[in-house]
């Protein structure tokens, strides 16, 4: 057994990296049906990074993530009916609607939004870390941010900050090798990132991001350093997106194309498939174990469609809300259009 | 002098806003590059004795990386006031203010707050050129989601920090360093005590019949004009937003009813200005109170020149504003 983990733990993470592939899966082709509009990022492929990042983390540490971000949320214990029918732009979804799928979030186990425009959430992630360290809370802040937000000044400003503030951060680095359909590496001016972590005086490792116990391992690291109040660290988990950037209503995306032998080599490394043997091979859990998880992944993602297409359509007194903290702001465009709130 | 009241300048007042809600409310907290030695170009010593360093948060030169930070550190329940110094510092941070400040609660659906209080200056008359001399708030007026203030006199300054630190919204306040010393250097009699200048209301500095004048940012150079044009039998009522979004229309609608003349005078640029937010509206609520075309005085579509007698020239200068008002009132159909 990998550190302290026991089998309830094994099935779990496995639990939660069967439901984000089922989840996208079942996202990808509704989609591609018209249920629902805009675009939608789908994180398969990368499974593995995003539970073995988040398992380690506690209910109240925060967690910060991306555009292809329904998978963050589920890694983290998120609510698959909130996060479906938010994609669906139901009124029971996570943001009642407002935010789709760029933006999910479940702010009752720490998943405190994803960001759709690259690198932006970062530095909040270093503030929201800052407040921890302030209050003098052992919690931890972890921001996932992929290698085309590496790229992105305000991930360098903000790994400079938490260094100099020695904020409970850990940078969570998902490699998937292309930023939409370019391949980073022909842009970028280092092999890894993790290479600049030094730079702003913090550890940073790597992992295989196919494999969740090493991806959990290197994590758990650096929230153990960032909880023992030593500062922040990056993680850089090499992985791969198995669908194309994104699936876009209103706008084409260019056509992807990477090499067939590259995508033969990371559909062999599918990190289920490798948990799944492993625990297998490990004696960690039992084919009928397995079977059981996938049906309730099976059950439970059905469910979630479920609910969010029976869900009611957010009322359209809604639009008004949640910009400012009170109506008071529109209260002046509000009488004048007559509207009734 | 009196019992009820004491003399401060616009720093100092800024201070003792400060102190008195840190004092308040132990989720204030201050960030500033050039903390521990000053915030506002005030000097910071008395906060930092009363407050300690765990309440002054030091940065580096990082205006997005300083403005995404204090959203998260707001995002987790406590009020960063940060010194952003000047307004084209700023810039920088545009994104971290549009994707992250101001939007934060509604792609929440209203469960996260952003209490943030971003403070920066504008310096017209400092000769720095073009690069120091920006007044962005027209920018941040358009983007939903912020309270842009914008106070002219120690006694407003105190007042709006004191309510930015009351209420949840993120707030951008544009703090008046022109030109040179803020409020001419002089002191102002404020209230001994607690009070606050609540947001979204503007202030009638002067009583007047003949023409509305609506200082945005220059409201002493504005006075001054006035003042003078009171001895040629011009009567204005001068009328001051303080608060830039919300605007207090009806204010200066109820104005506009007893003069029906409206000047605008800003500092920002007359395209998509603040300027030309006042006059659309008033076009659009109160044409019929007019008797004559509603007219702004700016900072025309250029650039901030270094030269002192190049720049003096660009501001709304005390002729273009006299220049205006008289045209306004001088108006026939």
């Amino acid at each position: 057994m990998t550190q302290h983990l026991v089998k309830a733990d094994y099935l779990e993470m496995f639990r939660r990296m069967q439901t984000i592939r089922r989840f996208e899966e079942t996202a990808e082709n509704a989609f591609k049906r018209g249920e629902f509009l805009g675009s939608c990022h789908s994180a398969i492929g990368q499974e593995a990074t995003s539970v073995g990042a988040c398992y380690g983390l506690k209910n109240d540490d925060i967690m910060l993530g991306t555009h292809r971000g329904h998978g963050h949320v589920i890694a983290k214990g998120g609510d698959v009916n909130a996060l479906m029918a938010e994609m669906y732009g139901k009124a029971t979804g996570c943001a009642k609607g407002k935010a789709g799928s760029m933006h999910v979030q479940d702010l009752s186990v720490g998943a405190m939004g994803e960001c759709g425009i690259l690198g932006s959430h970062v530095p909040a992630a270093v503030g929201l870390a800052l407040a921890m360290k302030m209050r003098g809370e052992p919690r931890v802040s972890l921001a996932f941010f992929g290698d085309g937000a590496a790229q992105e000044g305000t991930v360098h400003e903000a790994m400079n900050l938490a260094s100099v503030w020695k904020a409970p951060v850990i940078f969570l680095c998902e490699n998937n090798g292309y930023f939409n359909y370019v391949r980073t590496r022909d842009r970028c001016s280092v092999p890894q990132f993790v290479q600049r972590a030094p730079a702003y005086g913090m550890p940073g490792t790597t992992a295989d991001g196919q494999d969740v116990l090493a991806v959990y391992s290197a994590a758990q690291a650096a929230v153990d350093r960032a909880r023992r109040g030593e500062g922040p660290s990056m993680v850089e988990c090499f992985t791969y997106r198995y669908r194309a950037h994104a699936f876009l209503s209103g706008v084409g995306g260019e056509q992807e194309e990477r090499p067939q032998e590259e995508m033969d080599y990371w559909l062999g490394r599918d990190p289920i498939k490798l948990f799944r043997l492993r625990l297998l091979a490990e004696e960690w859990a039992t084919e009928a174990d397995l079977t059981g998880v996938e049906a309730g992944v099976e059950q439970a993602v059905k469910e979630a469609q479920t609910f969010a297409r029976n869900s009611p359509s957010a009322e359209l007194k809604e639009v008004f809300l949640d910009t400012y903290a009170d109506l008071s702001p529109l209260a002046r465009y509000l009488a004048r259009q007559g509207v009734q709130m | 002098m009196s019992n009820n009241s004491h003399p401060v300048t616009y720093g100092e007042a800024l201070i003792e806003a400060l102190q008195e809600e840190m004092r308040r409310d132990p989720a204030i907290f201050l960030m500033g590059y050039y903390l521990p030695k000053s915030i506002f170009f005030v000097p910071a010593d008395s906060l930092l004795q009363e407050f300690g360093s765990s309440r002054c948060v030091l940065t580096p030169v990082s205006e997005a990386g300083i403005v995404g930070s204090a959203v998260g550190a707001a995002m987790a329940g406590l009020r960063p006031v940060v010194d952003l110094r000047l307004s084209s510092f700023a810039w920088y941070a545009t994104d971290q203010f549009v994707n992250q400040a101001a939007r934060n609660r509604y792609l929440s659906g209203g469960q996260v707050s952003v209490p943030a209080v971003f403070v920066m200056n504008v310096s017209p008359g400092s000769r720095a050129g073009a690069q120091h001399s920006d007044r962005s708030y027209p920018l941040f007026m358009h983007i939903p989601g912020f309270n842009v203030l914008a106070p002219s006199t120690p006694y407003d300054a105190k007042g709006l920090l004191k309510a930015a630190l009351r209420q949840d919204n993120p707030v951008i306040l544009y703090l008046d360093n022109a030109p040179g010393p803020r409020y001419g250097g002089r002191r102002q009699e404020i209230p001994n005590g607690d009070y606050t200048v609540p947001i979204g209301r503007a202030i009638v500095h002067r009583q007047g019949s003949d023409v509305t004048v609506v200082p945005i940012c220059w409201l002493h150079r504005t006075m001054e004009v006035v003042d003078k044009l009171a001895q040629e039998g011009i009567s204005c009522e001068v009328v001051e937003p303080r608060t830039l979004k919300p605007l207090d229309i009806d204010c200066i609608l109820k104005s506009v009813a007893k003069t029906g003349r409206l000047v605008v005078v800003d500092i920002s640029h007359p395209c998509c200005g603040a300027a030309a937010e006042v006059a659309a509206s008033i076009a659009d609520e109160g044409f019929g109170y007019l008797k004559a075309p509603v007219t702004r005085v700016t900072t025309p579509d250029i650039h901030i020149p270094a030269a002192p007698a190049l720049e003096d020239e660009v501001w709304p200068t005390p002729d273009r504003i006299a220049a205006a008002i008289r045209q306004s009132v001088g108006y026939r159909r």
